[in-house]
């Protein structure tokens, strides 16, 4: 690369490598977004206060607006656009379908990369744990209640279990 | 892939019979059912792609450079040094688009970039497009503005007080850009017959959209000379009709508007804004597609959110509380642009009369200019402010009588079938059968008013309040006769039926909304449908989504155009079965005999057969609202095809030491005509309840009022999604939603609106249940948690237990209403004119 103020540098994204150049100081979001065409990831700030740009490193959950991209050099990036096995949606994509946890779907991939680490860690989350998981993605559409019930039916159809949302969620009270 | 697994019976409706607003729910396949919206998969995938996903090659990147003086001529703009910096490939000032602009005829008064005068800090006044985005900030940096301040407006007491100098040239007069002040029945007589009065005045700060996707807008001029312009705008009729205006003399036919899906809108995307515009002109200076993304500070600016409006209401009721007569007041703090303020300011006065039956009705308004942001529509527009004022009062005049606030409610129902004392017609109207809901969900009539103590020490409390919304503002936005809706349908040989229609998905599902439409019509199943919104190349004219208009306005043009389309195919299958045509039954993706279900063919063939018969297959539908009763001067504004309704129950806990509280329930029932899609429409109202309680609780666009340089600005307390404080996860409580149907003939299927409504009780209702688990009143939303403190604070000085503006005459800015348009109610035989209004031209009577 023959500008001086870039820097060439190999990432691991979805466990595909990527080789690009980019100033130092670019964030990962910014490289996710702008040099690799990987534009799932959100943003709503770029100051580290909505969420929507949350992506996973190494497993856990990051804000990829305050994570230098050098930073990531050497470890495994985890985007939204991983999460399907092909055409084959993950758990929580195919929940959030369902229950329209999704509305505007602006704050979607933050909330999904978000809940799939806890759903790593705690194959049975509690309401409680679930909110307190999600409380740094915000999110102005839903209210938060379809994206709950959507985070307890993935986690349950995880366990092999054959739930469906119950009918008060769907069709009121 | 439905949820709902159970299979319908077939069809009894057959293919020459029109679909009916009250069909029965088992005749349905597709409408009510838990479907998967049509974009679902795409937006968890986190495929869709928003305006800020989109690239061209060799885009540019632009920038804003904002007003730092609140209210200040320009004298002199000097671009020298940004123009040499690196990157830079274009500079635009004002004078490069001496054009105004505006979304309401009426208000032609914004710029794409502040021409001689800015009004707010954060007035755009130069854009720099460069290579890198970095590079067209530096280079805004280097640009040198001189200003010579003016004297600064700050608020509407200020506005009132201030003729000269004005921060507009038209408007009323001063700095008064609207004034109303309308009559309807004999408000004397009201009083007079009256056993009780009140007087009360309240405030409700203003506050944002807060969409979590900040605007952003690539625009493209091409080597043709046409102009493509991809947006994060919910209106793209109206952004197209302002380009060409400003772009003149471009023609409006080379100019293509295309709304990316909105990461959320809320009334935040709905006017057209200064961005849009410049980046349409930097591309015709550049040569080159030019992006913005705005910042999240910059949407602050932008703004066009709740208007801060001080209001006084008097209202006499007989001993058992049915209301006599009102007389509203409402003092808006517009901003410094007129934006939607026209229509916000009539809505201040207008659905008063939708929820309770007031005979006698008095409504003054008046809007100001001020230095601060633009306000404008924000979920609800309008009709939000009053709602709080009246649904407050109501609590106090029960309060007063001793009655149950839910009886006393019930008493008032406006009527179904009715004209308004303002000549508003209402169809179907589910309230009652709302407040009965909440009344027996919640336990009202056991549990309030007894102060129960949590464990904790906190009191509970309960708060009752009810609403009214639009489906669907009756009138568009500039004059015209034409189709505020329109759809178009193509079906092919392949089986395939795409959907062609101007509306935008904000997220509401209303492209979703079309192919359930046309899905059910048509006996296919929905997700197999194509649907193309939102390209005004491609696509027939929608006004838009805003006023809650899409479900019905869209979904009738759908349903139109989908029973023509029907009608085609039916007869070349009735050709092909040798079966009558009023015998088909169109269902799960076949044509078929009612009498013989298995006599029948595929939709597809049925489309190949009809195709063979009469050619291409293409139909069209459109919608026009029906026309308003009202005819005196204001009164385009609260007409609505139908309205919703709702009522909800709140319970706090809050501690009586120092005035926090917390909401851990919600009770809230929401009449919608019917639900087109039980999933979604429980989202739309889960996601009001939501913003309800942001509003109540804490959210507040407020401004600092500061020196920089010797002069005095406004600036915007908190532009960040951190110190802008909304609702987490942590704050949402348990929400137990009823969903009342109550078909109304105007929808399609019997649809009203679903997600505006119910937002509109909650602030009202929190208000309502602090007072009644702590004795004290806020009389001014949001209903922070110091102001309960202060109020308790107060009652155990033995003031009035209250927070809230000063009542009387005083409290409210000094404005000279002149005399009232005088229109004669239904039931004094009027006729929807005002009988002391002078004739007027008929082009300008909106
Ligand atoms: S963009 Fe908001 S936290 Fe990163
Ligand atoms: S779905 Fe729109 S912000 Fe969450």
């Amino acid at each position: 690369m023959s500008d001086p103020d870039k820097v060439l540098a190999t990432f691991v994204v979805n466990g595909e490598p990527h080789q690009c150049a980019f100033a130092p100081h670019k964030t990962l979001l910014e490289v996710l977004r702008e040099e690799l065409d990987l534009c799932g990831t959100k943003h709503g700030c770029e100051l580290g206060e909505c969420g929507a740009c949350t992506v996973q490193v190494d497993d856990v959950p990051v804000l990829s607006c305050l994570y230098l991209a050098l930073d990531a050099v050497g470890k495994q990036v985890r985007t939204v656009e991983g999460l399907a096995n092909g055409p084959t949606l993950h758990p929580l994509q195919d929940a959030f379908a369902d229950l329209g946890a999704a509305q505007c779907g602006y704050c979607t991939p933050g909330v999904l990369m978000t809940a799939e680490a806890l759903l790593r860690d705690n194959r049975c989350p509690s309401r409680d744990e679930v909110k307190q998981c999600l409380a740094g993605n915000l999110c102005r559409c839903t209210g938060y209640l379809k994206i709950f019930e959507a985070v307890e039916l993935a986690a349950a159809r995880m366990r092999g279990e054959d739930k469906q949302p119950s009918k008060e969620s769907i069709y009121g009270s | 892939m439905g949820l709902d697994e159970q299979k319908t019976a077939p069809s009894v409706v057959r293919a020459d019979a029109p679909w009916r607003h009250d069909a029965k729910k088992d005749e349905l396949r597709v409408i009510g059912k838990p479907i998967r919206k049509i974009d679902a998969r795409s937006k968890v995938a986190g495929l869709t792609k928003f305006a800020d996903d989109l690239k061209l090659p060799r885009m540019l990147h632009m920038k804003l450079l904002r007003s730092t003086a609140a209210h200040a001529v320009i004298k002199h703009i000097d671009v020298s040094k940004a123009k040499s910096m690196p990157g830079v490939k274009g500079v635009l000032t004002g004078q490069d688009m001496p054009i105004p602009f505006g979304i309401l005829p009426v208000s032609q008064d914004e710029h794409a970039l502040c021409l001689d005068t800015v009004r707010f800090v954060g007035d755009p006044v130069v854009a720099i497009a460069a290579m890198e985005e970095e590079q067209a900030w530096d280079a805004c940096r280097a640009v040198e503005v001189e200003y010579q301040t003016l004297q600064t407006i700050g608020s509407s007491h200020e506005a009132a007080a201030t003729d000269e100098p004005r921060l507009h040239d038209y408007g009323v007069r001063g700095n008064i850009h609207r004034l109303e002040n309308l009559e309807f029945g004999d408000l004397k007589d009201g009083f007079a017959r009256a056993d009780h009065i009140r007087e009360d005045t309240v405030f409700f700060e203003g506050n944002t959209h807060l969409p979590m996707e900040q605007h952003a807008t690539l625009a493209h001029f091409d080597k043709d000379g046409k102009l493509t312009i991809w947006s994060s705008t919910q209106t793209p009729h109206y952004l197209h009709r302002a380009l060409a205006r400003v772009l003149h003399p471009l023609p409006a036919h080379h100019i293509r508007v295309i709304a990316c899906p909105n990461g959320g809108g809320f009334g935040g995307k709905s006017d057209p804004f200064n961005h849009e515009i410049a980046a349409a002109k930097m591309s015709m200076l550049t040569g080159r597609p030019v992006k913005i993304a705005l910042t999240r500070e910059e949407v602050f600016w932008c703004h066009r959110g709740r208007h801060p409006v001080l209001m006084r209401s008097k209202m006499g009721v007989t001993k058992t509380g049915r209301i006599t007569a009102l007389d509203f007041e409402s003092y808006l703090d517009g901003g410094a642009y007129g934006s939607y303020g026209t229509a916000s300011t009539f809505y201040t006065g207008a659905l008063q009369t939708v929820t309770y039956a007031v005979e006698n009705y008095h409504f003054r308004g008046v809007r100001f200019f001020t230095c601060k942001a633009p306000c404008g529509p924000k979920r609800g527009h309008g009709t939000v402010q009053p709602r709080f004022a009246i649904e407050v009062q109501l609590d106090k005049v029960a309060c007063d009588l001793g009655l149950d606030p839910a009886e006393m409610r019930k008493q008032n129902l406006a009527p179904r079938e009715s004209l308004t004392a303002n000549f508003l017609r209402i169809g179907s109207m589910g309230l009652g059968a709302c407040i009965d809901k909440v009344v027996e969900g919640s336990g009202w009539k056991a549990r309030r008013g007894k102060q129960e103590r949590t464990k904790d020490g906190r009191i509970r409390g309960l708060g009752l309040a009810c609403s009214s919304y639009l489906s669907g503002a009756g009138l568009p936005i500039y004059w015209n006769g034409l189709p505020h809706s329109g759809v178009q349908l193509k079906l092919d040989r392949s089986g395939l039926v795409t959907v062609f229609c101007g509306s935008t998905d904000i997220g509401q599902g209303s492209d979703s909304v079309l192919s359930w439409i046309v899905g059910e019509v048509l006996g296919v199943d929905p997700l197999g449908i194509r649907v193309v919104t939102s390209d005004t190349d491609l696509t027939p004219v929608d006004l838009g989504s805003y006023s809650s208009r899409v479900t019905v306005m869209t979904g009738n043009a759908a349903m139109q155009a989908a029973e023509r389309a029907r009608d085609i195919v039916a007869r070349g299958a009735a050709e092909h079965l040798q079966v009558p045509v009023n015998r088909l039954v169109f269902a799960d993706a076949r044509v078929f005999d009612s009498e013989n279900p298995d006599k029948g063919i595929s939709f597809q063939d049925a489309v190949i057969a009809a195709e063979a018969r009469c050619g291409t297959i293409g139909t069209v539908g459109s919608y026009t609202p029906p026309k308003t009763a009202a005819k005196f001067r204001g009164g385009g504004v609260g007409p609505s095809p139908s309205y919703s309704y709702s009522a909800c129950v709140v319970e706090v806990e809050v501690d009586p030491d120092t005035g926090i509280y917390r909401v851990p329930k919600v009770w809230m029932a929401h009449d919608i005509g019917r639900a087109l899609n039980a999933a979604v429409a429980m989202g739309q109202i889960e996601g009001s309840v939501y913003m309800g309680l942001g509003e109540a609780m804490m959210e507040e666009m407020a401004y600092r009022d500061r020196s920089h340089k010797g002069h005095r600005v406004f600036v915007h307390k908190i532009p960040s999604l951190l110190e802008y404080k909304s609702p987490s996860t942590m704050e949402m409580p348990e929400v137990v939603t009823y969903v009342v149907e109550d078909p109304d003939k105007n929808g399609p299927f019997g649809a009203k609106e679903v997600g505006q409504g119910p937002l509109l009780p909650i602030m009202p209702a929190v208000a309502n249940a602090v007072f009644d688990a702590v004795g004290v009143r806020v009389d001014e939303n949001p209903i922070s948690f110091e102001k309960v403190f202060a109020a308790l604070l107060a009652k155990k000085e033995g003031k009035d237990a209250r927070f809230g503006p000063s009542l009387g005459k005083d409290g409210v800015p000094q404005v000279d209403f002149g005399d009232s348009l005088k229109v004669k109610t239904p039931w004094q035989g009027g006729d929807g004119t005002a009988w002391n209004e002078p004739k007027r031209d008929k082009k300008a009577a909106k």
